[in-house]
């Protein structure tokens, strides 16, 4: 089916490796992996559905991440005032990011390149401003949410090896879903409209419609991720939509490789893989070398991101699918 | 009444603060066609030197203008040794190139300066309050922000409108590609037109900070707000940049002060309560919106490229 | 005129203090190949994209098939039967010329609201896009990316890309641009055959191939038609010799 190429090796691989963490987990009694790969798994899903409309569609949105919060706070609204059905507050959640999506995308797409990059950023923050302005709902410092979502005895949600899953299934599910749509009509209408715009009206495409299908659809998405990370983390704050988490999500899909469906799985383990792990290598090479205790290690972390990522746009624009295609052929 | 006059008089000054943010970042935009998301770290570079050199050499003045140099010469810096390989690619690899920068800028201040913040107290000659009218008494330094704004944009206007670097910005803006054809050192000028508008931006975060603390990722917040000025004044446009800094700057204002008041009009007390900040945050990004509804390219664009 | 399948009236577009088009009326009737020839600057891309619908003139209307498309956008007139080649090349670089031609079919192949089934393997896209690259010769280049293929197959495919939107009218923006006599020659014979088909409005410098191929000729200049008419009366025409044929270093003379 697929061409046995190093990196489709690598992906089959990862996701191998995903689908027996809590296995893995349970036996080495490493309970904090599978947390981190839960939450791994979630941003995947963000990462993948941004990448929908980025990757594939050309569009650019530093505000993807208000899909997170909008998601997360009806979760966690709905739980607050009594409503722990995941019956109704999952399609409610995801709803409200449709219809967000739809206004602001419907504004946005009006407009082309730096304009819409700064407009969606513009809508991210006015969402994150109301977050912050929610008193009732913990303002500033956020909504504890005290149950998971309740499926009527159909799936414990608090059971971390199932919900584990329940994350992994999603996530598999979204990228064949985005995989679908990538191949269909729709998608190659959406794909045509990245490469050639003038081309597209010119041939009878009217492109506008699309677009906007491909941006509500994506919103969707994420707005699955918001509801998945709400639950993870018992807890929703405006800080998940503030635009720098928009900024991470662009970082993930360009750094694991926009021209494909798994590429921003892999941005989103290597990305949060090395915030995790690099700041305790730090620690300990600087530890062997000075022979004193380094203080700082994950501040040391983010001076170091910043320009990797600088580095990364000049001369790894293909991100890790690109670095891995070039194994094949070198 | 009073309240108004005092509201509106902020919000005039905070509308000129934004103009020196979003100035310079629409002239990068518009010459070099960089999308610049580490403006905002400017900003904050310029109030921390501020702090800096007024600890140091007990001289308000004195701090302001060595600020405004070291802003300079750190936004020129920058750009030869950082973003000069980002000119001519996808805005996206602008986006994520100074979103590096970024992030670098708020860890390299934190771990130079302390996850604290500074302060950056006012000397007793500003500290004081000028009567306008009658019985009507505003801070005197909020009156000289005014004051050295928009000597700034009339500078700005001078230099762009009279002088022949200027007319190399003007001609830029409307047509990158004829610039280097005529032989003009690109490099330099690119680099210049950067370190103006770096030195705008930290001249606007060293004016802000006796009024607001001097913190890491101050810059991220009003750096938003100026991206809303350049959105509805039009890219490019300096003459849209200012129209559109004192209509987002006073709508800003005047509306959070007044909105819940207003609100109270149509809602009962308790509706408004809640629903004034929360709409009031809204507000001038709702503006926006219905703008871009009527202009989707702002309301004075610079000649279309 | 009545059975005029395009007819333009009175166009003017004005771009701050230059008048681009000044008051451009021309009528084809079905079946014609009408070319337009002029100098460079005479306006002939502001009148395509007038005709298209990326500029809005001024003043004037066009009329298309009995009904006024002046303020119709783009896409539409697409749907109508107005297809258009581009005189830089416009294709979708990163796909296959097959892709290329198959996305127009599916812009007229119902709408494209459709996310699961795999479009490259639908036989109502595929075949009349392989019919297409058949029609103009490039059927060897199938699955080929745009980006390797050469310029004259590309301009070959611009082709094949209007046809594929089953159009009743071509607009040919300088379909020999760039190329070499051969290929040149094969673009004459394509473009006779497709006469024989389509109404087709041609914008070309080559001269040998516009008294080949064109029915009626109208000269462009600064904006204005000078001349409108036969091969033969254009070739005569004193003022267009003067404005631009003169110009031509060698004019065919092509019985």
């Amino acid at each position: 089916m697929k061409a046995l190429t190093v990196r489709n090796i690598v992906v089959g691989a990862l996701l191998v490796f995903l689908a027996l963490v809590p296995v893995y987990s349970q036996m080495t009694g490493n309970l904090f992996l599978m947390t981190l790969f839960t939450r791994i798994v979630i941003l995947a899903i963000a990462a993948v559905s941004l990448n929908l409309i980025m990757g594939f569609g050309g569009m650019v949105s530093f505000g993807h991440a208000a899909f997170l919060g909008i998601a997360g706070y009806a979760v966690g609204i709905l739980a607050h005032e009594g409503i722990n059905s995941g019956f109704i507050q999952w399609p409610v959640a995801l709803i409200a990011c449709a219809l967000f999506a739809l206004a602001t995308g419907a504004l946005s797409l009006r407009t082309r390149g730096v304009y819409f990059i700064m407009i969606t950023l513009a809508f991210a923050q006015m969402i994150y401003y109301v977050g912050v302005s929610l008193d009732r709902y913990g303002a500033d410092d956020g909504l504890t949410i005290y149950r998971r979502s309740d499926f009527a005895g159909l799936i414990n949600l608090s059971n971390k090896t199932t919900f584990y899953y329940v994350c992994f299934i999603c996530l598999v599910g979204t990228c064949y879903l985005v995989w679908r749509i990538v191949n269909s009509r729709f998608g190659l209408a959406i794909q045509g409209a990245r490469s050639n715009e003038r081309r597209m009206r010119a041939i009878g495409f009217p492109t506008y419609r699309y677009r906007l299908t491909c941006y509500v659809i994506a919103g969707v998405l994420c707005g699955l991720s918001g509801i998945l990370l709400a639950n993870h983390t018992d807890f929703i704050s405006p800080a998940v939509m503030h635009w720098t988490r928009s900024g991470d999500l662009i970082v993930m899909a360009v750094l694991g490789g926009m021209g494909s469906v798994l590429g921003p799985v892999m941005g989103a383990v290597a990305l949060l893989v090395l915030e995790e792990w690099l700041p305790h290598a730090i620690s300990v090479v600087g530890e062997f070398v000075t022979g004193r205790p380094v203080v700082a290690a994950k501040e040391y972390w983010a001076l170091i991101l910043g320009p990797m990522l600088l580095l990364v746009v000049l001369f790894a624009r293909g991100g890790i699918d690109g670095l891995l295609e070039k194994i094949r052929r070198g | 009444m009073l309240l108004f006059v005092e509201q509106s008089l902020n919000g005039l000054q905070f509308g000129l603060l934004l103009f020196l943010l979003a100035a310079g970042l629409t002239l990068v935009f518009g010459i070099m066609d960089l999308v610049n998301l580490a403006h905002g770290s400017l900003y904050m570079i310029g109030a921390y030197f501020a702090a800096t050199f007024a600890a140091l050499t007990g001289s308000f003045v004195f701090a302001v203008l060595l600020a405004l140099v070291a802003t300079l010469v750190v936004g020129m810096a920058v750009e030869v040794i950082a973003l000069r390989r980002l000119y001519g690619r996808d805005h996206l690899d602008h986006v994520l190139g100074t979103f590096g920068l970024l992030l670098f800028f708020n860890e390299f201040v934190r771990l130079v300066w302390g996850p604290a913040g500074l302060s950056l107290p006012l000397p007793a000659w500003l500290n004081t309050s000028f009567q306008i009218f009658p019985g009507v008494y505003y801070p005197t330094y909020r009156l000289m922000i005014i004051a050295v704004a928009l000597g700034v944009a009339l500078l700005l206007y001078l230099v762009v409108m009279r002088t022949r670097v200027g007319m190399l910005i003007r001609a830029g803006a409307s047509n990158r590609e004829m610039i280097g054809a005529l032989g003009i050192n690109i490099k330099l000028l690119y680099t210049f037109v950067f370190g103006m508008g770096a030195a705008l931006a930290g001249l606007a975060g060293m004016m802000q900070a006796p009024i607001l603390t001097v913190q890491i990722g101050m810059g991220e917040n009003i750096l938003i707000l100026a991206f809303v000025v350049i959105i509805i004044g039009g890219i490019g446009s300096i003459r849209g940049a200012f129209i559109a800094s004192i209509l987002v700057g006073m709508i800003d204002t005047v509306g959070r002060a007044f909105l819940p008041d207003v609100l109270k009009l149509f809602l009962s007390n308790a509706a408004a309560s809640t629903a004034g900040p929360a709409l009031s945050s809204m507000l001038i990004y709702l503006v926006m919106a219905v703008i871009l509804v009527w202009r989707p390219e702002g309301l004075f664009p610079a000649a279309s490229k | 005129m009545a059975d005029a399948l395009l007819s333009v009236e009175g166009i003017t577009k004005r771009f701050g203090g230059v008048l681009a088009s000044d008051g451009i009326t021309l009528s084809l009737p079905a079946g014609e190949l009408h070319a337009i020839i002029g100098p460079n600057g005479a306006g002939k891309t502001t009148l395509i994209g007038q005709l298209t619908g990326e500029i809005t003139p001024n003043s004037g209307r066009i009329i298309f098939d009995g009904q006024d498309i002046t303020a119709l956008p783009t896409y539409q007139r697409s749907m109508r039967g107005l297809a258009r080649s581009f005189q830089i090349t416009s294709l979708f670089a990163d796909f296959t010329a097959l892709d290329n031609v198959a996305l127009a079919v599916q812009a007229h192949a119902g709408n494209s609201f459709h996310f699961w089934r795999n479009a490259r393997t639908e036989e109502e896209l595929r075949a009349p896009a392989r019919a297409a690259l058949e029609r103009v010769g490039l059927s060897h280049r199938a699955d080929n990316l745009v980006s390797s293929i050469s310029h004259g197959e590309q301009r070959q495919l611009e082709i094949a890309m209007a046809l594929a939107t089953n159009p009743r009218m071509l607009l040919l923006d300088e379909p020999m641009a760039g190329m070499g006599p051969e290929e040149s020659a094969r673009m004459v014979k394509l473009l006779l055959e497709l006469k024989k088909q389509y109404t087709i409005l041609l914008i070309e410098h080559d001269m040998e191939a516009v008294f080949a191929l064109a029915d009626r000729i109208s000269v462009l200049v600064y904006g204005r038609v000078i001349a409108t008419g036969l091969p033969d009366a254009i070739r005569a025409n004193a003022e267009v010799r003067q404005a631009y044929l003169g110009e031509q270093e060698a004019v065919v003379v092509n019985g």
